[in-house]
């Protein structure tokens, strides 16, 4: 049980506090409701190249990287499809130099121009190192646009392309922060050995004056129900075909969610795995293959993808899969499986809750999410998936009429 | 609120902070017991949560095989058979109790590692047991690693990355040594059955052995451990100064390494793609181990140097240029001796430049003194760093690992800390100039 404390600032700042004693840290941990999915298609990328920017400087601070690393604390960012997330950890007694930065740069920006010129470069150097200069990089570029043809998940939080972060401008760098990164459109979260009074003071003192912004109402395209199998074969210079096979799940919040989430255990987490023991142990089809999901606030996507032995054809790999997936939507999962795949959702809940860290990112999105209790709930959610609605639940997932399938062939 | 009756907020002045110097750091000890066969647990008993973790720990790492892959091998296929379970009967049974056993083979040591919810250790222990006396290897497991691990390494190979990180080594300490050798292809083909359950017999089932154990243990642990395993034919390590070459520092007793030799040649250009679009740069020297004294001290230099997000090959190379998305450096975590290793990605078309950025900033560090300031930074982040890691058993687990094996004991921590609050710019440039030579490192871009 994740004990914490919610109240709002009279600028929409939404505060939450989870008081640890026994670390002599605390972790201050600001997220924005703007990911990818908020971008203009023409200025993909966006949304991540921004989050470089919030650290080149603020209105009245010009370097937010030295007084936090004089205050003994290190922090980092990252962007999702979703949303942008700022977390800071530092000595307790310094907490004040967080509120003071973060803070600040939730008033303004510095905007400046040497700033947006180099992390420009560092972001296309990013997009090199990650997409194009590995082999299978360009693999979710492609997958996303097979899937998606009208939600913005269909491009990348890195953008689709080079071009779009080399044009981005100072001016869309404004209108962005003045849109997005105002107090009713974030969530703070504060955890570790702190008390609620001190941080509802802090707060009060920090981020009170920041004028509120304007609620951003988020209407994006929804994708509309994929009702025909989709299919692309690519050849690139890798040793190894790959066949990825995607399907549509249900959003974050749906009870669909968890249900989806046992399905990826039991096919694909795991040495005793379905996908594992079957195709690489039994069959020898693949060398690796995995089954996860993407985890997206909107639907997302279960995702299979396996690297083949050599000689062995797409065909009968893509056909052997179908096979396990006919099995799982023809008879219902083992009472032995079902408690397997939950054990192992309980253990992963505890373990990733020990860090203060973590336990403050999720706060901030579970309520992001609408809901922070969800924090103490998710495991009975796990808990009461039934073996029927596996099987309801796989029979909707994986009909062929819901499946894209990319045959990423070798040269 | 009274807040808002207080004069206006002054953004432009920082809060007061608490200074680095001013924090005690204390390392939470452990509690040591012996198994009746003498194999040594080291118990760091903390934390609020009903979970833990156990690590097995081997003298089993490839330092002591006499053909290349075998101890990655013994290592990775623990969990493929005993004589009365498959591979996937150990499988499930780890994962039905939430349970992750993991293997990591290392130069020196190799090791099992265990992460469970404290309800369900019982269960659990004694099968890990059956693993470390009772692997039988079946020769269909070894047929699929090898063609798997033969698969994944051609995907590796493409990536300038993992190049990189192979060859750099290689001219270290030289392809015959431990650290320096690699696989190929061809080596993963050569393993056989009977390699793999010799190795065992020797070094696992016969095995020198310690167990870490971290967590909110169960008061009952210490015995669990006695029974699944104080009866088993391990036993603690030695000593190996009757292996190694004359003793040229104070911790050859913990490595059975023959010396290195390194490459003579210095510069290298690797073309591995044609159309690679980045170079991925390493440049490195050797550097003693842990024993010797200038080794925290040069941490503290190098966290200037390239140690974290505020050092100076970070503020030029990527803050300033844009060349990078990242560049590091550190001193390598090696027993037996260590290298000072910086590595970094770059666009093909900068790697020139970001390289010669690189020297430049080993030669200001060697000519100029490091201002207080830049100094204090650099020690109130490393302090920083070190209470937030001190934070949880694990990770206190693993910071007693790291000494332990190195052959230190709780004042090697105690002398670290007194080292970053205390050392002077003075020091650190006279540090700079025996070892940031630009003379004395290798030179390697793949692209």
């Amino acid at each position: 049980m994740i004990k914490f404390e919610r109240f709002q600032l009279e600028n929409g700042l939404r505060v939450l506090v989870h008081e640890d004693a026994s670390t002599p840290m605390v972790v201050v941990n600001v997220l924005y409701d703007v990911g990818a999915r908020d971008e203009d298609p023409k200025k993909t990328g966006f949304a991540h190249l921004f989050e470089h920017l919030m650290f080149g400087g603020s209105v009245n601070i010009d370097d937010f990287e030295t007084p936090l690393q004089l205050a003994g604390g290190e922090n980092n960012a990252y962007t999702t499809n979703d949303f942008t997330n700022y977390y800071i950890q530092l000595p307790a007694e310094n907490i004040e130099t967080a509120f003071w930065l973060e803070s600040d740069r939730m008033l303004s920006l510095a905007f400046s121009e040497k700033s947006l010129e180099v992390q420009r470069k560092v972001v296309m150097e990013e997009f090199k190192e990650h997409y194009l200069n590995k082999p299978y990089g360009d693999v979710w570029f492609r997958l996303r646009e097979l899937v998606y043809k009208q939600h913005p998940y269909r491009w990348m939080t890195i953008g689709s392309e080079l071009s779009h972060i080399e044009q981005a401008q100072l001016e869309d760098v404004q209108r962005f922060f003045f849109k997005y990164y105002r107090p009713v459109n974030a969530i703070l979260v504060v955890a570790g050995k702190v008390k609620t009074e001190q941080v509802r003071n802090l707060a009060e003192k920090w981020f009170g004056d920041i004028p509120a912004g304007e609620r951003y109402k988020r209407d994006l395209p929804q994708e509309p129900p994929q009702r025909e199998a989709r299919r692309l074969t690519v050849k690139a210079p890798v040793p190894l075909d790959a066949l990825y096979k995607c399907y549509p799940m249900a959003s974050r919040t749906e009870n669909g969610y968890y249900v989806a989430d046992l399905l990826t255990e039991v096919l694909g987490g795991g040495g005793s795995s379905r996908l594992h023991q079957s195709l690489i142990k039994e069959k020898r089809l693949f060398s690796q293959i995995d089954c996860y999901h993407t985890g997206s606030v909107d639907p997302g996507l279960v995702v299979i993808e396996g690297k083949l032995i050599k000689g062995v054809s797409m065909e009968e790999a893509d056909k052997a899969v179908e096979e396990e997936l006919d099995k799982l939507k023809s008879e219902p999962v083992a009472v032995k499986e079902l408690e397997k795949v939950k054990n192992k959702t309980e253990s992963a809940i505890v373990f990733e809750d020990m860090s203060v860290m973590n336990r403050a990112n999720s706060l901030a999105i579970y309520e992001l999410l609408g809901d922070v209790n969800m924090m103490n709930t998710e495991l009975g959610k796990y808990r009461a998936v039934t073996a029927e609605a596996m099987l309801e639940t796989s029979r909707r997932i994986f009909d062929p009429l819901n499946g894209n399938t990319l045959y990423y062939q070798a040269q | 609120m009274d807040v808002q009756t207080t004069a206006k907020l002054n953004r432009a002045i920082a809060p007061p902070i608490k200074d680095a110097i001013e924090f005690e750091l204390n390392l939470p000890p452990y509690a040591k017991h012996v198994l009746s066969n003498g194999v040594e647990v080291y118990a760091v008993d903390l934390g609020k949560v009903e979970a833990m973790m156990v690590s097995w720990i081997f003298d089993a790492g490839n330092s002591w095989e006499e053909k290349k892959g075998v101890a990655a091998a013994a290592n990775s296929l623990l969990k493929n058979g005993t004589s009365d379970r498959t591979a996937f009967g150990i499988n499930e049974h780890f994962e039905y109790y939430g349970a992750y056993l993991n293997r990591a083979a290392h130069h020196e040591t190799a090791e099992l590692t265990l992460h469970c919810l404290n309800k369900h250790v019982g269960e659990l222990l004694p099968v890990v047991a059956e693993l470390v006396s009772d692997s039988v290897y079946p020769a269909e497991e070894l047929e699929i690693y090898r063609r798997n691990s033969q698969q994944r390494l051609q995907v590796s190979l493409k990536k300038s990355d993992f190049v990189a990180t192979r060859l750099i080594d290689a001219y270290l300490y030289g392809e015959q040594h431990p650290y320096g050798k690699y696989s190929l292809l061809e080596d993963y083909q050569a393993l056989e059955r009977e390699d793999l359950t010799a190795f065992f017999d020797r070094y696992y089932r016969h095995g020198a052995c310690r167990i870490l154990t971290a967590g909110k243990l169960p008061t009952d642990l210490i015995q669990r451990l006695e029974t699944s395993f104080g009866a088993l034919p391990l036993r603690a390590p030695m000593a190996y100064s009757a292996l190694s070459a004359p003793a040229v520092h104070p911790s050859s007793a913990l490595s059975p390494n023959p010396p290195i030799t390194p490459a003579t040649v210095r510069k290298y250009n690797v073309v591995n793609d044609p159309n690679g679009v980045q170079g991925s740069i390493r440049i490195a020297r050797n550097f003693p181990n842990r024993h010797h004294p200038d080794f925290q001290k040069v941490q503290v230099l190098n966290n200037v140097f390239g140690g974290y997000f505020g050092s100076r090959l970070m503020a030029n190379i990527r803050e300033d240029k844009g060349y990078t998305y990242g560049i590091h450096s550190w001193l390598v975590n090696n027993i037996q001796t260590s290298a000072l290793m910086i590595s970094t990605e770059a666009g093909k078309e900068v790697c020139a430049p970001a390289i010669r950025e690189v020297y430049n900033e080993m030669q200001l560090l060697r000519t100029e003194l490091i201002e207080e300031e830049e100094l204090r930074m650099a020690r109130n982040f490393t302090i920083g760093t070190i209470l937030g890691d001190l934070d949880g058993p694990f990770h206190v687990a693993g910071r007693w690992k790291n000494i332990l094996l190195n052959g230190l004991d709780g004042n090697y921590f105690n002398e670290g800390v007194r080292i970053i609050k205390t050392i002077t710019p003075e020091e650190l440039r006279t540090l700079a100039v025996k070892y940031l030579d630009p003379g004395a490192f290798f030179e390697l871009v793949v692209v």
